[in-house]
């Protein structure tokens, strides 16, 4: 049942949003849920500083607001904040590497939790970890903030590229997957049998046009989160509903071309190589 | 039926295209209005009411879909798809459209949040076989009931499953279990 929020989230988007305006922008866009988080990613990188769990009566205005899912985030291992967060009835919690760790070895038990919980990945094996730790639905986690989609393909196709080879492995060689994944056996083989996570996966972290999401769609993501992409382009309302529309027709170019004319300026974006901090490799 | 379409805009389409599959029919995404074309039926899936009903007005799908529905095509919505064959929508966003092939008013989300989300075993009328496992997620409230409406299942007084003619209905998400036996009855119907 945790995991049926995420089909009925799928082939959709997901907004990060800042206050209540944002979050009524987001719901007239299309979107099928939002984020509710103080700073998005870019800002997060701008100011610097620790990022937290927002405040609980922005959440609360934001849930007042809109008739879609509200979600929020945790730091990675702080278990108190993510209590907090189901203490608020949010409809799903992210551990997110966007805010600032709380525990460098250890991430949340959420099997606890009522609340389903969505985790970032770059790689299969931590994809399972998560999952093995109680996740209902695994994002790859790109590199939030920066508008560039080159890490959220990395990803993607690190974690679908190896769950295709990990179906051509033998039973020995299954566990010799385990180890290098440094993931269960039990999740290695449900992968390996079904040729797919057992939860589904969506995509984060540097999506800032129709293309993009036509782009990660395509190549396997089942819906798609949208942070910095959305409210730091010129024209957010444009922006919002021809991602929603790129994503719900991923994989008609016309489509996608006649929703991405005119949409203004994209967010401006950065070079990977140029960033102070990678927060994908926030993460155990 | 052998071709049935599946609105797949957004939602769970996936799960129930793999269900007709499973019962010999012939799945069909529908994302365009020339995706109707070949449809004898179609099933509407779970997911956002309000999203779905915005990419069927920006798709040009909606009136073409409403034509064929008003004309009688076999329809079976879950959770969001129901609402969309509804009536009314009681606490909908004003922009927020629905079909009204079923006669029946739905108050969104009104057995609470994702925390509230539940998993009960059902009794359905004249279902052989037993009850049905139904799985609830920020389910719909059937609130009023037309007098052509059938219902076949309720919890707690409140109507879960109904018929009215080639439509079916459900607040929850038969598409989640694994038992086939709501598709089987919308295909056969």
């Amino acid at each position: 049942m945790k995991r049926g929020l995420a089909e009925m989230l799928k082939g959709g988007v997901i907004m990060d949003v800042v206050d209540v305006e944002q979050a009524k922008i987001a719901e007239d866009a299309g979107a099928v849920a939002v984020m509710a988080l103080e700073r998005v990613p870019a800002d997060i990188r701008r100011d610097g500083g620790v990022a937290r769990m927002s405040d609980p009566a922005m959440i609360e205005a934001i849930q007042a607001a809109v008739t879609i899912p509200v979600m929020a985030k945790a730091r990675i291992g702080h278990f108190a904040e993510a209590q907090v967060l189901e203490a608020l009835q949010v409809d799903y919690i992210d551990e997110s590497e966007v805010l600032t760790p709380a525990d460098e070895a250890h991430h949340i038990d959420k099997w606890p939790f009522t609340v389903p919980f969505v985790c970032g990945a770059t790689n299969l094996g931590e994809a399972l970890r998560r999952i093995s730790e109680g996740a209902a639905m695994i994002r790859s986690k790109g590199e939030a903030g920066t508008g560039n989609i080159v890490e959220a393909v990395r990803h993607l196709r690190s974690i679908l590229g190896d769950i295709r080879r990990l179906t051509q492995a033998d039973s020995a060689e299954r566990y010799a997957w385990a180890k290098q994944l440094q993931a269960p056996i039990d999740l290695v083989a449900e992968v390996a049998d079904l040729g797919a996570l057992p939860v589904p996966m969506f995509c984060a972290g540097g999506i800032a046009t129709p293309a993009d999401a036509s782009l990660v769609m395509q190549l396997g993501a089942e819906a798609v989160f949208v942070g910095s992409g959305i409210f730091k382009s010129s024209d957010p309302e444009a922006m919002a509903r021809a991602v929603v529309e790129a994503t719900a027709h991923f994989k008609d170019a016309q489509i996608v071309a006649k929703v991405s004319r005119g949409l203004g300026e994209a967010m401006r974006g950065a070079e990977i190589a140029g960033l102070e901090t990678r927060l994908a490799e926030r993460g155990w | 039926m052998h071709k049935v379409g599946v609105l797949a805009l957004q939602g769970a389409s996936k799960r129930h295209a793999e269900a007709l599959a499973a019962l010999g029919a012939c799945p069909v995404e529908v994302r365009t209005p020339e995706d109707l074309a070949d449809i004898e039926g179609i099933i509407l899936p779970g997911g956002e009411s309000t999203t779905m009903s915005k990419l069927l007005d920006l798709a040009g799908l909606f009136e073409p879909l409403a034509d064929r529905l008003r004309e009688g095509m076999p329809a079976f919505g879950t959770c969001a798809g129901m609402i969309l064959l509804s009536a009314r929508i009681l606490d909908g966003r004003a922009d927020q459209r629905c079909f009204g092939v079923l006669d029946v008013d739905v108050r969104r989300n009104a057995f609470g949040r994702q925390v509230d989300s539940f998993e009960a075993e059902v009794a359905v009328d004249r279902l052989p076989g037993g009850g049905f496992p139904a799985v609830f997620i920020r389910a719909p409230v059937i609130e009023r009931v037309g007098e052509e409406v059938e219902v076949l299942s309720s919890v707690d007084g409140l109507p879960v499953l109904c018929r009215q003619g080639p439509v079916l209905a459900a607040a929850f998400h038969p598409e989640l279990s694994d038992d086939l036996r709501l598709h089987q009855l919308f295909l056969e119907d």
